[in-house]
Formats: C-alpha cells, structure tokens, sequence
C-alpha cells in the first residue's frame, strides 16, 4: 500500500509540469524546496527533540555557496553538493553550541542566527554582491521542476531509511529520554551534533535550488519570516511524519499567495488567521490528522 | 481500498490540474487590453520592515481610481492589481508570474525595490512584459536598456543626485572643503563616485571620504577623521539610521559644518528623529535635493497640484495613509506619468506601443512634480527625471528650496 501510494504520487508528479501551466509548475519547484528545509525541521525537531528558529541562516549559506560557485562557472550541480556540505559544516559548528543550551535558550540562539544573516552578508560585500547581491543565469521552470523535485525525492528516500536505522533510533532515544539514551550506550554529543548538521545539510540544499528557481540570491531573500515560515511549514504539515514536510511545503508555498485573492493589504492577516485555526483544530498538523484517519480506516478493513 | 484511493487522489489531482490549465486558455490578442480596461500588476511591501513604502502603490491607485472616473484612458478604465511581495524578491516573482501567466496584465507598473526588480527584469525582458517605472533610485535600471529593452525606471536616480549637488557646490561653494560619509556598498559608492566625477580637478578638494558599514552600530568614529581632516562641508551618503546619527554626532562635537544629505535620508520623519535625539542645531541648515512637490509645505496649500491631490486623497481616501507623506505624492506621480503613456500609446494599444511612448516621454504638466520638472526620456536616455532642486531645513522644521532647478540631463 505505501510502496503503491508513493509511486502514485511519483507519477503524478512526472506528469504534473505537462497539465498545468508553466507559472504554477515553477511554485511546486518551491514547495518542493520549501519541503526539503522542512524535512530537515522534522529530522532535528520532530525526531531529535532540538528546536531551530534560525533554519533561514542554513538556507542562505545553501544559496549563496550556489550562487558565488556558478557565476564563477562552476555547473550547478556540483554548487547542490558543494552547499549541502558548506550548510552541513556550520550545521555542526552550531550543534556543538547547541549541546551547551536547550529548550527556550536554544530557540532564542538560533534565533539569533536567523536575525544575523542579513548584517553578515552585508559586511563581505566584496564576496557576497552587498545589499545589491547576485543575479545567477535563469533557467527553464522545468528543468528546475524536476531537479528539485529529484533531489527532494532522493533527499526524503535517505531521511526515510536513515530515520529507521541505528542513527533514527538513536536520535528518537535521545529525545524522548536522554538519560536512558544514555544509560544504553548512545552518545548524546556525536548524535545531536550529527542531528544539526544533517538538517542543515537539508537546508543548504533547499537554499541552492531557491537560489537557482530565483536566480538571484541578496540579504532580502533569507529575512527571518524565512525561518519562522520553515517552522510554521513544519508544525503544520506535522512534525512527525516525513511526507507531513511535503503538505508543510505546499501551505507555505501556496497560502502567502492564495491569501492575497482578498486585499494585498490583509493577505499577512488572512495567512496568519489560517494559521491559527489549523493549529487550533489540528494541533498534530495536517499529515497528523490524515494519517490517524487514514490508519483508522486501514484497521476497519483490515 | 488502498489501490481505489490511491486512484481517487490522482484523480482529483489530475482535474485540480486541468482546471488550472483551462483557465489560463483564451488569452486575447494584446494580454491585459480589452475595450473597456486596461489591467496592470504590480507589487509593493504591504507587509513587513518595508511595509511603509505600500503608500507608493495605494496612492498610484487612488489616483488611478480618480482617472478612471474622468472617463478613464481612451475609454478604458486602469484596473490595477497590486500584491504584497513583503520586499522579499522570490515572492514578488511568483507573484508577478501569476499575473503575467494566469492574469494576463498588460503591463507591471512600479514594483517597489531593488531586489524585486533585479529579479523580475529578466523574466519581463524575456517575456517582452513592458516592467514600467520601477520604484528604485540604483541607475542600472535606466542604464542597462539596451540589454532589457522593457525597463524603465522612473525616480531621480543616485548617481545623477550627487552629480547635481556637485554642480551647486561648484557654483555655490567652490573653495569648499570637503568631507564624504559613505555607506561602504553600492548605493554609497555610487554616489561618491558620482560626485568625484563631477567635481573633476576640485575632486582634491575632497580632503577625507570615511566610509562605515550598514551593520555598524553607530558613526562617530568616521565623523571625528572628517572633523579632524579640516573639512567645513559634509556629504552624508548614508541610509536613514546612520544619516540621523551623522547629524546628531555632529552637533555634540559642536562642529558646523555645511550638510549636504541624500533625498533617501531627508524625509521629514528622519529629520524629526535627528532633531528629537540632537537639538534643532542638528538639522539646521541641512541641504537635500528632491524633485517632488512638498505637500507637508502649508505655503504650497494653494499650488493646484497639492490641491488635486488633497481633493484624490479626500475622494478615494487610501487606507492608512498620512497626506504629508512624500511617498504619497510620488505615488500619484508615478501613476500621472503612466496615465500619459497609456494615453500617447494611443487607442489601439500594444505593448511595443506602449515602450515606444515610454521611450519618448515629454511631460511638461505632472502636476505632482516640482514645478518646472519634465517628465521625459529618448530612446537613449531613459531616465525619466533628471532635475532636481536643492532644499534647505529651517529652524521651523520646514524644508525650503534655495536653488532653481538643476539639470543632469547632458
């Protein structure tokens, strides 16, 4: 049933840049963007128990490492790799900070992070275009409807069976009981650490294919309504599942645009209302809700 | 049940699809133009740390609103479909896609930013979508036209405002000497530069430029090497936080100097800020420039632009938005200057048309201009205000011109 479902849901996504018009295949490429970021919330909040407000830093070292490499002529493809390890990296650096603080404070540091990115940037101007920041080379909506829809594939395969290894067991120990974790031989500070860079990783990844279906990087890109939209993406689609990640894209791709059919002026409001209310009537998040329903209706079959 | 809701799912999604893809199917001739309206996109932030410059795009569509009930452009009425893009330029390319590809808008008409309209320009040029007057100062957007053809912009531009406080100075002030605080990245290089290059052989009278950074905390260390270096005239190429700190710091050292600030930093609000924190000896005296008509002035109360747009205001009130506010009058300007195109382009309306009237305006009557500015452009020349006239801050708070009009225009 699930290997069915998945492959389903391949097809349709194959087939989907040929039913609908150029423009709406270009937002999927960001909800599958937006979803590989998101994948890397649930990795480290959903499964490890650590929480990141500052997500949007990792997206933009993602994009700006895609940016700087391609318009010195290096094929994108190698500016994807090259932006997951550089995320990945200063991921681990962080984690190691992380170890030290938890709950609220940890939440607040990484919080400060999203907040530094723009001053950052703006002071190596010489390497990151300033305030003014890189135009990149554009490219056709398909091709980067299926690169990013690839790599996202690609990128949920190795969270899903890494997950159900010895590495996702551990991480799950440790967060629903660090001491017993512990007391069982796994080492706290190798995981957590490792939990930050992987997710970081998902993040640098994220920020270059953002990068490339914008084709322009610049401090205005990663404000911190990035990283708090990440969050948003994730608590929504629900924390934790893995293709909950993928509705999380979706919503915060389509709502920020759909709620503006009202008032350009009220569309903050309007997303922020419906916000409110999901998280009032389905606090689990949409994957959550389906996925009790859908495990409810499998039992009365089965 | 599995396989049969695996199927329902695609199902749906397939006609979720192919809805979508009906609706964007009869498009007509000239996107955007039918007998009865003409309909333009655009974005502006309506939401975030930028959110104030949305009275840009409420007051263009006040002003379209009053056009429309004159009669409208050649029988058509304005329909004009402005979106929040929160200053964040990814969103501001979705959301001019949509309206490109699903909307079918004729034109985008004053998308607010540098980074939204750095963006956008490629798409609009490949998809020969006229991207008009664009809502930035940064000069590559009138600079670069032979590369994207369907830009314009609209503003005086950075470089030609210090290349017109450079000639006031020559005239004015030619033994002056000088100190520069820049901001150390492109906005502030531009106009350094700008100004080196038209001081020519008296650019040595420049005895120290300090430059800071955006992110620094606060100037009083490049304030102190421009004290130090002699100078008795100094530029303030600097954003509204630094701007504001560069005025006070100098009136506590208790230096004198002339000022000479960027119209980006002089907007009556700044100056509030930097006389609240200093005295009123921090902004006595300060020189701007600026190309709009003042409508916090009470002596222009009688001037016929200010009275049209009080009346616009009064009529098609724009939510949230204080009249004084210059931003408000550049609003209406901008949407006069597009009324026109709209107008010379004729009643058979095409976008090649209307690029063509764009690239060839002469507008001698924008009503929301300081008088005596033309609106104008050549095909080679597509900066569309080039004049500009100095300003002086008084004691009273009031900014008052002491120059006639200075052209950049060569």
């Amino acid at each position: 049933m699930k290997a069915l479902a998945t492959l389903a849901f391949a097809l349709v996504v194959a087939v989907l840049p040929a039913l609908v018009p150029p423009f709406v295949a270009f937002e999927l490429t960001y909800a599958a963007a937006y979803a590989i970021a998101i994948v890397g919330l649930v990795i480290l909040i959903g499964r490890t128990g650590q929480i990141s407000l500052g997500h949007g830093a990792f997206v933009a070292v993602g994009g700006y490492t895609l940016a700087i490499l391609v318009t010195h002529g290096v094929p994108y493809g190698i500016g994807i790799v090259a932006a997951a390890l550089i995320a990945g990296v200063l991921g681990i650096a962080l984690g190691g900070i992380a170890l030290r603080l938890a709950g609220v404070y940890l939440a607040l540091a990484t919080f400060a992070l999203a907040n530094s990115v723009a001053p950052v940037l703006k002071r190596f101007s010489s390497l990151t275009g300033g305030a003014q920041g890189i135009s990149i080379p554009s490219h056709s909506e398909t091709e980067l409807y299926y690169l990013t829809w690839g790599v996202a594939a690609l990128l949920f395969a190795i969270a899903y069976f890494g997950l159900r290894s010895r590495v996702g067991l551990a991480l799950r120990a440790l967060r629903d009981s660090e001491i017993a974790a512990v007391s069982f031989g796994v080492n706290p500070v190798f995981y957590k650490t490792l939990a930050f860079g992987w997710s970081a990783a998902y993040a640098g990844v994220a920020g270059a294919l953002l990068a490339l279906a914008t084709a322009y990087v610049s401090p205005d890109v990663y404000s911190v309504a990035l990283s708090l939209n990440l969050l948003v993406g994730a608590v929504i689609g629900g924390l934790q599942l893995l293709w909950g990640a993928l509705l999380g894209g979706v919503v915060i791709e389509f709502f920020p645009l759909w709620s503006q059919a009202i008032s350009p002026a009220l569309a903050a409001v309007v997303y922020g209302i419906a916000l409110i209310l999901i998280m009032m009537f389905i606090p689990g998040g949409i994957a959550g809700a389906l996925g009790r329903r859908m495990s409810f209706i499998r039992r009365g079959h089965e | 049940m599995s396989k049969r809701n695996t199927w329902f799912v695609t199902a749906i999604i397939t006609v979720i699809a192919l809805t979508l893809n009906f609706a964007t199917t009869g498009a007509q001739m000239v996107p955007g133009v039918t007998p009865t309206q003409i309909l333009l996109g655009g974005t502006h932030p309506y939401s975030g740390p930028a959110a104030g410059y949305a009275t840009i795009g409420k007051c263009a569509l006040a002003y379209f609103s009053y056009v429309n009930d004159q009669g409208g452009v050649n029988g058509r009425k304005i329909v004009y479909e402005d979106k929040d893009d929160g200053y964040n330029p990814p969103q501001a390319l979705q959301l001019v896609r949509q309206q490109v590809e699903q909307d079918h808008v004729f034109a985008i008409f004053d998308s607010l930013g540098t980074g939204p309209n750095m963006v956008l320009r490629p798409y609009l040029n490949d998809n020969k979508v006229p991207q008009l007057y664009v809502a930035t100062g940064a000069t590559q957007f009138g600079a670069d036209y032979a590369k994207y053809p369907w830009t314009i912009g609209w503003q005086a531009n950075y470089h030609d405002e210090a290349s017109i406080f450079g000639k006031y100075l020559l005239k004015n002030a030619p033994n002056a000497k000088i100190g520069v605080i820049y901001q150390n990245d492109d906005f502030g290089q531009d106009l350094l530069n700008s100004l080196k290059a038209t001081l020519g052989p008296k650019a040595s009278q420049i005895l120290k430029a300090a430059s800071y950074e955006v992110t620094d905390p606060d100037v009083t260390s490049p304030i102190a090497s421009l004290k130090a270096s002699g100078a008795d005239t100094v530029f303030i190429f600097a954003t509204p936080k630094a701007a504001i700190q560069s005025m006070v710091t100098i009136a506590k050292m208790g230096w004198k100097p002339t000022i000479y600030l960027t119209s980006v930093s002089a907007s009556q609000a700044f100056m509030h800020a930097a006389t609240g924190a200093g005295t009123s000896a921090a902004t006595d005296g300060v020189i701007s420039a600026n190309y709009l008509k003042d409508a916090s002035d009470p002596a222009n109360a009688s001037d016929k632009g200010i009275v049209l747009y009080n009346q616009i205001l009064a009529k098609y009130p724009p939510a949230g938005v204080n009249a004084t506010d210059a931003n408000c009058v550049y609003g209406m300007g901008v949407a006069f200057t597009m009324v026109d195109t709209l107008k010379m382009a004729g009643k058979s309306l095409t976008r090649d048309g209307v690029m063509h009237a764009a690239n060839n305006l002469n507008e001698k009557d924008n009503p929301f201009v300081y008088p005596g500015v033309v609106v104008s452009t050549t095909p080679t020349d597509r900066f569309p205000i080039r004049e500009e006239v100095l300003i002086k801050y008084n004691a009273a708070g009031a900014w008052k011109p002491i120059s006639a009009l200075i052209t950049n225009r060569y």
